[in-house]
């Protein structure tokens, strides 16, 4: 019954939502069976790091070609690895972009099927997923032999339980894989930023975000009008980005920025899961949506379920009044 | 250039979803259905390198009887031909099963570049066109904004987190799977509705393509998720409800 749990660097740390993949993993099994997994070309840091944690080993898997990442390496590396291992039961990630782009592949590689955007682990183990654009929530089982592939979306368990230092190190082995360039067929550059940011989002006090809802371009200065009233910046989700109607710069959601204002309110967000895991760390989530169903309801502190084409003009001017 | 793209057919995003009394899966009767909007834009990019460099588009979806008329919606924006994988059990297939009929096709056709969307948006699995690579044996990039043909393949541009970017070269054959807001999408003209009608759209069987097997993750249950948190809900008019949260943002959540 032991878990293999592949931790993601960034930066040179591990990131945050591993450790919300740590703390996700000890609800299938005890940290004593959990193995903790940092890849690269330089390890040693990252398995430092990840020792601390209360896991029972941590795993270096270690080879030039894994210093920058592509889905070929990550894949023989960690298929190797895996075979080399006895009796795993559990391989578990951090649903990133990272984790998207090979474990699926990997899965597969070994007959499996990997459980992908987990938001919850309940008795079985029975795996929650979201459905429908956070509408349903589907309750998944793993059948068959061989390991159980899982990744887990940010924020669905917390990164400090479960997850603190214990005290004393986990032991630290080193694997090498046997990778060999011709295995790499894509040639990734080093990322870049796509555009010059002139808004921190992040910082915000106040953030009125838009979604679909609003329907139009024209509509915005409706909105923007609701945010000057507020003090607030002006933000959305992704398709106002995609349509060209905001600048992607203020994109709130995984694809863009993370944000956890004082208050944040949604006008015509339905609340997909992309968009959730960037703004539910907010203090105080307000949204006003038609749909009674909307799963941005799930996480806001007060709602209106109504036209917004009537509720947002109103709150602008009982916003105007009651500052006068 | 031959591009093959995988489209699938998925409930109209405002439909209301009901559970079906199987209580694993939705209700699908009165449903309204449309193109999966990623996969929109994978046709929408593959359409874009017809005209740049005149390639074929064969457009493959897997699914019943109606996912025939998103197939026919697909070769009006100018798709050259398509395959419809009739099977009436989609939805009971895992990421494996539902890439292995994709697979199956695709691979009688032998394109150059296989392009879909990076997920569904009904079960937002996220994973079959990464599963089509890796079955077909091909190299693959997921979350893809822009393609550009190179003397060697390709060269990709695809979206990290956080607002950052990386381009990506690759040869061909190669499986893309696109991020919507790459491009802008192209509705259908009257012109290619009527050219449409008169384009080839084969029908093959699940049963036929013989990529059958049990799932290994199974959906057993759906359920209204459940709260996060108490949400008050503001009642009355428009001017009463914006008139009470205004009373709770200050006095309340002391957020104003």
């Amino acid at each position: 019954m032991s878990i293999l749990l592949v931790l993601e660097e960034t930066s040179g740390k591990i990131r945050r939502a591993s450790w919300e993949a740590l703390a996700a993993a000890t609800l299938l099994a005890p940290a004593e069976s959990i193995t903790a997994v940092v890849i690269g070309a330089t390890t040693e840091s990252l398995a430092r790091e990840a020792a601390e944690k209360s896991v029972s080993k941590v795993i270096r898997v270690e080879h030039p070609l894994l210093a920058q990442y592509t889905a070929d390496s990550f894949c023989a590396a960690l298929q190797q690895l895996i075979q080399s291992q006895d009796a795993t039961k559990w391989v578990v990630f951090a649903h990133t972009y990272q984790a998207r782009d090979y474990a699926p592949a990997l899965a597969c590689r070994m007959g499996q099927v990997l459980i992908g955007d987990v938001v919850g682990i309940g008795e079985g183990p029975v795996f929650t997923r979201q459905l429908m654009q956070g509408r349903l929530n589907g309750s998944y089982r793993h059948s068959g032999n061989g390991p159980c592939f899982v990744s887990v979306q940010a924020g669905a368990s917390r990164a400090d339980t479960g997850a603190g230092p214990r005290g004393t190190k986990a032991p630290v082995e080193l694997f090498s894989p046997n990778l060999d360039a011709t295995q790499i067929r894509t040639k990734p550059s080093e990322p870049f930023r796509g555009s010059e940011q002139t808004v921190d989002l992040g910082s915000a006090q106040r953030i009125v975000s838009v979604g679909r809802g609003i329907k139009d371009a024209q509509n915005l200065p409706m909105v923007q009008e609701l945010a000057t009233a507020l003090g607030a910046e002006l933000a959305a989700s992704r398709p106002i980005c995609d349509n060209g109607w905001l600048p992607m710069e203020r994109q709130v959601g995984s694809s863009g920025q993370t944000v956890a204002p004082r208050l944040y309110l949604a006008v015509g967000i339905s609340g997909a899961i992309q968009h959730l895991v960037g703004m539910k760390g907010s203090q105080c989530i307000v949204a006003i949506n038609k749909d009674p169903d909307a799963p941005i309801f799930e996480v806001s502190d007060y709602g209106i379920v109504g036209d917004l084409f009537e509720v947002v003009p109103a709150l602008t001017e009982a916003v105007k009044a009651a500052k006068q | 250039m031959k591009i093959a793209v995988a489209i699938k057919q998925v409930p109209e995003r405002d439909a209301p979803v009901r559970i079906a009394p199987s209580a694993n899966w939705i209700e699908e009767r009165e449903l309204q259905w449309a193109m999966n909007e990623p996969d929109a834009y994978a046709l929408e990019e593959a359409l874009l390198l017809k005209e740049q460099a005149g390639s074929e588009v064969i457009v493959v979806s897997a699914g019943p009887e109606r996912v025939g008329s998103t197939i026919r919606e697909a070769l009006a924006k100018g798709a050259d031909r398509a395959i419809h994988i009739l099977c009436d059990d989609l939805n009971g297939r895992d990421a494996l099963g539902v890439a292995r009929l994709l697979a199956a096709v695709i691979k009688q056709e032998n394109p150059d570049l296989v392009l879909t969307g990076l997920q569904s948006e009904d079960v937002g699995l996220g994973q079959t066109g990464v599963i089509v690579a890796e079955l077909l044996g091909l190299p693959h990039a997921t979350m893809i904004l822009r393609v550009e043909k190179t003397d060697a393949g390709l060269r990709v541009k695809r979206e990290l987190e956080e607002g950052w970017f990386q381009s990506i070269e690759l040869p061909t054959p190669a499986v893309l799977t696109m991020q919507s807001g790459g491009n802008k999408l192209r509705y259908a003209t009257l012109m290619g509705i009527k050219r449409a009608k008169t384009k080839e759209l084969r029908t093959v069987t699940a049963a036929e393509l013989g990529a059958d097997s049990a799932p290994t993750v199974v959906l057993e249950q759906i359920a209204a998720p459940k709260k996060q948190k108490s949400t008050q809900m503001l009642p009355g008019s428009a001017k009463e409800a914006a008139a009470a949260l205004v009373e709770k943002l200050k006095t309340e959540a002391r957020v104003l």
